[in-house]
């Protein structure tokens, strides 16, 4: 049956995930910051008694009613998927995605829609701190709902407190609080979540400098621009570490990860960090040629961000997949090797268990046991195909890394400016300002395919690969559903596009 | 009654709506088309359809899992170390 496998099936299915996860996350992280913001604006409203921050918040509420509006159950799309295109893995994973989704949906629901509607209905109907709390209950619904989702996530890329039963074929539970406590699953919270409250605020202060620059509702603007901007800084500086410890945890367990971050074929101690470079597209593991074909290399920063020392060693895509000795790493081929022993176990299990030859499968069982950590890599065609497309990987780092830090600057150039009381004359960086709202968007996206592309070919880190997650369906079938979803979500990007941009023309009540 | 003031909030609420009645509009043609179309003529579940028990699903999975490739190229490249 595998032999049989038509690749390009699964390239349908891996493009049609894509692009349903990002579009879905062009919604995803503005509704996750944008309710903080307008909970933070609604406490100023209440603390001050003024009005027109009350009209101010009830801008930015639409503003966030609208793109909640067009996004929701976008993501119900991807749980189709799972079931249609990707049914092996489903199967495989139910029982670790049941609970984090069950608790999301009783979560969220209850959070969310409860006190979305005081939220909307609420501002005459209910007193002044009851709307308040119920703001701020959305906002800290919209992060919970992330969190399971994002725990789901990061056990996809490390596995943890779960073992896999051979005769049901999933991956059972025995540990919920390690799945939720795994630092791949914090980390992916912490740094989805922030990157999540940078992008709203650069929505807030990209709308409010196009107010500016149109010369139309200046006080409003001046005042969203202030605090989306602190609130902005804050985030793009808390990105940046929740970033860096990211790196430094994905250095111990998803080191082909990073190693296609960097590009690295070949592991240093001491190694260098490539600020700019162009990786040799002609480049092969294992083979002679240079990796780059220009770079600009900071001694040493890698293997301080990896190791957390700056002579630690980071081993490159070579050292990973024919081991290194020195460094006592366990190459890809002899894992392919254990992988295989383990496939080979498992099947003999089941063909004992299914002729009721008890000892056959006690003994089958024992040796599965032995080789389950390798069971992934018994899928894999050559010790190549565990390698990322290293590329990709490394300009959408580059891509995520600068705008990051560009943000970082557009935020401390905004208050500074505001502080002197020049902003609102400065036309090139309110143009920046407009162009930064467009550019993290770029950033979110950056920072997805990184995660996703970067981990390749694993649907389950070294537990199953992509190519066997999927169901045995033909091409024409998903690639019709890849058209579809292209239409159905750019037609909803041009519904939230147009009503949003009429709201923005409106602009605030009281102006 | 405190069902009755639930009930009075939420008709005054959505009877009060001006972008809102445009968003549920969409929502409602987006679930629509997820729910009645893409989910019953697309997204078949494929264990569910083609499988009647969870046994037969199980032994489904474990044989995609079981069966090795063969044109592993396992140990095709020496390490260079």
């Amino acid at each position: 049956m595998i032999e049989n496998l038509d690749l390009s099936m699964v390239n349908w299915a891996r493009a049609t995930f894509a692009l349903t996860a990002m579009y879905h996350w062009i919604f995803v992280p503005l509704t996750l910051g944008l309710s903080f913001l307008c909970a933070f604006f609604e406490s100023i409203y209440v603390k001050t008694g003024n009005q027109q921050w009350k009209n101010l918040t009830k801008f930015w509420m639409t503003l966030f009613g609208i793109n909640f509006a067009i996004g929701v159950a976008t993501g119900i799309i991807l749980e189709f998927e799972f079931g249609t295109n990707w049914s092996n893995y489903s199967w495989i994973v139910g029982d670790i995605f049941g609970a984090p989704l069950a608790i999301e949906g009783i979560l969220a629901f209850f959070l969310e829609a409860t006190f979305f509607a005081v939220m909307f209905f609420g501002w005459e109907r209910v007193s002044t701190r009851m709307h308040l709390f119920s703001t701020w209950m959305v906002a800290v619904g919209s992060s919970l709902s992330a969190l399971w989702i994002l725990v789901a996530n990061g056990w996809m890329q490390h596995p943890v407190g779960m073992t896999f039963n051979p005769d049901s074929a999933r991956f059972e539970m025995h540990n919920l609080w390690e799945v939720i406590s795994s630092p791949v699953a914090i980390g992916h919270f912490v740094h989805a979540t922030s990157s999540g409250f940078l992008l709203a605020s650069l929505f807030v202060v990209g709308i409010s400098s196009w107010y500016l620059l149109r010369n139309k509702h200046k006080k409003f603007a001046l005042r969203s621009i202030t605090v989306a901007c602190v609130f902005g800084l804050l985030s793009s500086i808390f990105v940046a570490f929740s970033g860096d410890e990211h790196a430094f945890i994905t250095s111990t367990t998803q080191p082909m990860k990073l190693a296609a971050m960097e590009a690295l074929y070949t592991g240093s101690s001491g190694a260098g960090l490539v600020a700019m470079g162009v990786p040799n597209p002609f480049k092969q593991p294992g083979d002679e040629q240079d990796s780059f074909l220009f770079k600009i290399e900071i001694p040493k920063i890698l293997s301080l961000l990896a190791t957390r020392d700056f002579n630690g060693f980071v081993p490159g895509i070579d050292d990973l997949l024919y081991g290194n000795t020195t460094h006592n790493i366990m190459g890809v081929d002899e894992k392919i090797g254990y992988g295989k022993q383990a496939v080979t176990a498992l099947g003999a299990y089941k063909q004992a268990k299914k002729d009721g030859d008890t000892t056959g499968a006690t003994a089958a069982l024992e040796v599965f046991d032995q080789h389950r950590a390798y069971l992934g890599y018994g899928h894999l065609l050559s010790v190549e195909h565990a390698v990322p497309p290293v590329s990709l990987t490394f300009y959408a780092f580059r891509v995520m890394v600068s705008l990051g830090t560009f943000f970082i600057l557009l935020f401390v150039l905004y208050l500074y400016l505001l502080k002197r009381g020049t902003l609102e004359r400065n036309y090139p960086l309110l143009l920046l300002g407009v162009v930064g709202m467009f550019l993290g968007y770029v950033a979110q996206q950056a920072g997805w395919i990184v995660s996703e592309v970067g981990r390749q070919p694993w649907a389950i880190q070294d537990m199953l690969p992509v190519t066997l997650a999927r169901s045995n369906l033909d091409t024409g079938t998903v690639m019709t559903t890849f058209f579809l979803f292209l239409l159905l979500f750019t037609a909803l990007l041009i519904a939230e596009l147009k009503i949003m941009t009429h709201q923005i023309a409106i602009g605030p009540e009281g102006e | 009654m405190p069902l009755q003031h639930v009930y009075t909030f939420y008709r005054d609420g959505f009877r009060s709506m001006v972008v809102g009645k445009t968003l549920w509009k969409i929502i409602f043609i987006k679930l629509f088309i997820m729910f009645a179309v893409l989910k019953v003529f697309f997204f078949p579940n494929f264990l569910a359809t083609n499988f009647s028990s969870d046994a037969e699903r199980a032994s489904h999975v474990l044989t995609n899992l079981t069966e090795i490739q063969e044109h592993s190229q396992l140990g095709s490249k020496q390490t260079p170390h």
